[in-house]
């Protein structure tokens, strides 16, 4: 894949992005209410002082550009509704959170799902296939709310094995993750037996049986490359998703990761801590797209970018 | 001399939900070392599945070898443990297939393909291995060896990748060498330099070859002995001179005449009338019968035992045809 590709694909970013804020700056600006409007009855007086000292008292043309302008030089403003806190500091504080819950959740979608599919693959129409393909059904049918609290009530009301919520020791990690993972160890472990029993059918495979390799081998060095590929195409939203939907689970185990201030911020009409997260997320699931797509050139070298 | 290879009464069925599909029913014949022996039959003749059968590389189920020997230097390959089979596979017999677009993997290079033989059968070392994939390489006919190695199958056509599988099979200097259809997918002129390719490294490494093919220009060109099959059956063997000169059953002599020939007049191309028989539905006696011009009654219950008909020729048919 050419340098240049790579280049394209990031000049074409900005105009996109561009495109985003300027939707979302006005969307969120034309909906009813606003970041002020409370059941208090406010004095005027303060009122026009609030708005004064956000810039609301500007005309709305003069807003966006003056938030374009922040934009460009990484500001992202202060938050409305958080008292002296700017979006950068809540972003700066909340994301860590939510990526290293994303990523131990992805840990397990991987480990559990691309074995639970070979497994399947290998002996299909057995008891092999039948009994993880039947829980990854499960997984994908049954939402993380009630998949978190039943966790709960079995590994820490009942064993007592972990705790029940926070974010503090390395215990507080599992649960959350393997709650936020089991959907898309699921749906992985569907993608990876596809995968590999569409290669195991494969006329190269006959090939490498003839040479003398041994099943192991075959599965390794033969069957993984292409086997995997569903998997890979299936990474770029995964990941996304996996940091972005994390709301409920962040809100079952009290995690204080970024998915609180989504949704609260949408409810509150925090204009800016709205922005900072949308536009945060688009540029997450545009990387994450871009590194699958990289990642395809190097598992298979038919793909080629122009 | 020994035979390298024998077929003692083989027998192979697919189980499917139709019934059972009688793909290979009792053939028997063997290859001595250095010769080719070409096996020629239509489609549905059994004859890939035999082949591909002899080194179990056909899933089980549906397949399942109900009968018989195949006996490698004596040793039955049948029986071996999926172990003892490995170290043949790829070593002592190597496999070329009908099919060059599918039958290298796309995701790797050619030259790691290539050398796997060497790796698992000899324990070369990867630099060895990469030296002698390239002199391989040479062997068949490829450009700038060096240069092939780092590419990949689909930078290549179909007739240098059939060369890739020849080089691929020929790493280990096997003793026999079993070529399915190796030219079927390949045009004329690629066929013709493959067919060479294989012809000349028999002559420098004397190894048998198994050629399985439908095309009986390719036997002439290449076979020492021919067996003729039909619907999983052995109909006659013999040298290619017995089978091209003196064929003595029906079922070769129509095949012969309904191939092209340059040097002759046809208005009209002679076929076979009707097609194979439905393999799960077959007859108790002959499974030509039915398009048979020479049959009799006896034809359609019982199955004509062998008839020698010079040393090393013989026939399945109880119709006795001119000289």
């Amino acid at each position: 894949m050419g340098f240049r590709y790579l280049l394209r694909r990031l000049a074409l970013m900005v105009p996109v992005f561009f495109l985003v804020v300027t939707v979302i700056f006005f969307m969120i600006r034309f909906a009813p209410g606003g970041p002020f409007s409370s059941d208090r009855n406010v004095s005027p007086e303060i009122m026009r002082n609030l708005e004064a000292k956000y810039h609301m008292d500007e005309p709305l043309m003069q807003q966006y550009f003056r938030y374009l302008n922040d934009l460009i030089h990484l500001d992202l403003g202060p938050s409305f509704k958080h008292a002296n806190r700017t979006v950068n500091e809540i972003i700066g504080e909340a994301l860590p959170v939510s990526m290293e819950l994303g990523f131990y959740s992805l840990v397990w979608a991987l480990v559990i799902g691309i074995s639970a599919g070979m497994f399947a693959a290998l002996k299909p129409n057995t008891l092999f296939d039948y009994i993880p393909m039947s829980i990854s059904i499960l997984g994908i049918c049954l939402p993380t709310f009630v998949i978190g609290p039943a966790m709960i009530l079995v590994f820490s009301l009942w064993l007592g094995w972990l705790p029940v919520a926070g974010w503090d020791s390395w215990q507080d990690r599992i649960l959350p993750s393997l709650t936020l993972g089991f959907a898309y160890a699921a749906y992985i472990s569907r993608l990876t037996r596809g995968g590999f029993m569409e290669i195991r059918s494969q006329d190269f495979i006959r090939t490498a049986r003839a040479k003398g390799l041994s099943e192991g081998k075959i599965l390794v060095k033969h069957a993984l490359r292409g086997g995997i590929l569903p998997v890979v195409s299936y990474l770029g939203p995964a990941l996304a998703g996996i940091i972005t939907g994390a709301l409920v689970t962040e809100s079952i185990f009290a995690i204080p990761g970024l998915g609180r201030f989504f949704v609260e911020s949408a409810t509150n009409r925090d204009y800016t801590v709205v922005m900072g997260t949308s536009l945060l997320y688009f540029t997450l699931i545009f990387v994450c797209n871009l590194l699958v797509d990289i990642l395809y050139v190097v598992l298979d070298p038919r793909v080629k970018y122009e | 001399m020994k035979p390298i290879l024998e077929i003692k009464n083989f027998q192979a069925h697919f189980h499917t939900r139709r019934g059972i599909v009688k793909a290979v029913d009792d053939i028997s014949y063997q290859i001595l070392p250095g010769e080719t022996l070409g096996i020629v039959g239509e489609s549905g003749s059994g004859k890939s599945v035999s082949q591909l059968s002899y080194l179990r590389l056909l899933p089980s189920p549906p397949l399942k070898i109900v009968g018989g020997e195949v006996l490698f230097h004596g040793k039955d390959l049948l029986k071996m443990t999926a172990e003892e089979l490995r170290q043949v596979r790829g070593n002592k017999i190597s496999m070329i297939f009908q099919e060059p677009m599918t039958s290298l993997n796309p995701y790797m290079k050619v030259g790691t393909q290539l050398i796997e033989p060497l790796l698992i059968h000899r324990g070369h070392s990867q630099e060895e291995a990469w030296k002698k994939g390239i002199l391989e390489l040479k062997r068949v006919g490829i450009s700038d060896p060096e240069k092939a190695m780092s590419k990949y199958p689909h930078e290549f056509s179909g007739g240098m990748r059939q060369r890739v599988m020849i080089a691929m099979a020929l790493t280990t200097d096997p003793e026999l060498l079993i070529a399915d259809e190796p030219t079927t997918a390949l045009d004329v002129t690629v066929q013709a330099q493959i067919l060479d390719i294989l012809k000349n490294i028999q002559k420098q490494t004397k190894m048998a070859i198994l050629l399985i093919t439908h095309d009986l220009g390719v036997i002439a060109g290449l076979a020492d002995h021919v067996v003729v099959m039909y619907a999983g059956r052995v109909f006659e063997k013999g040298t290619a001179a017995d089978i091209f000169e003196k064929s003595q059953h029906p079922y070769s002599r129509a095949l012969l005449k309904s191939t092209p020939r340059i040097d002759a007049i046809q208005t009209q191309l002679p076929v076979i009338a009707g097609t194979i028989p439905d393999l799960s539905k077959l007859p108790p006696g002959c499974p030509f019968y039915d398009r048979c011009e020479n049959r009799m009654d006896i034809c359609r219950s019982v199955f004509p035992p062998k008839k020698a008909i010079d040393p090393g020729h013989e026939t399945y048919c109880y119709a006795e045809m001119s000289r």
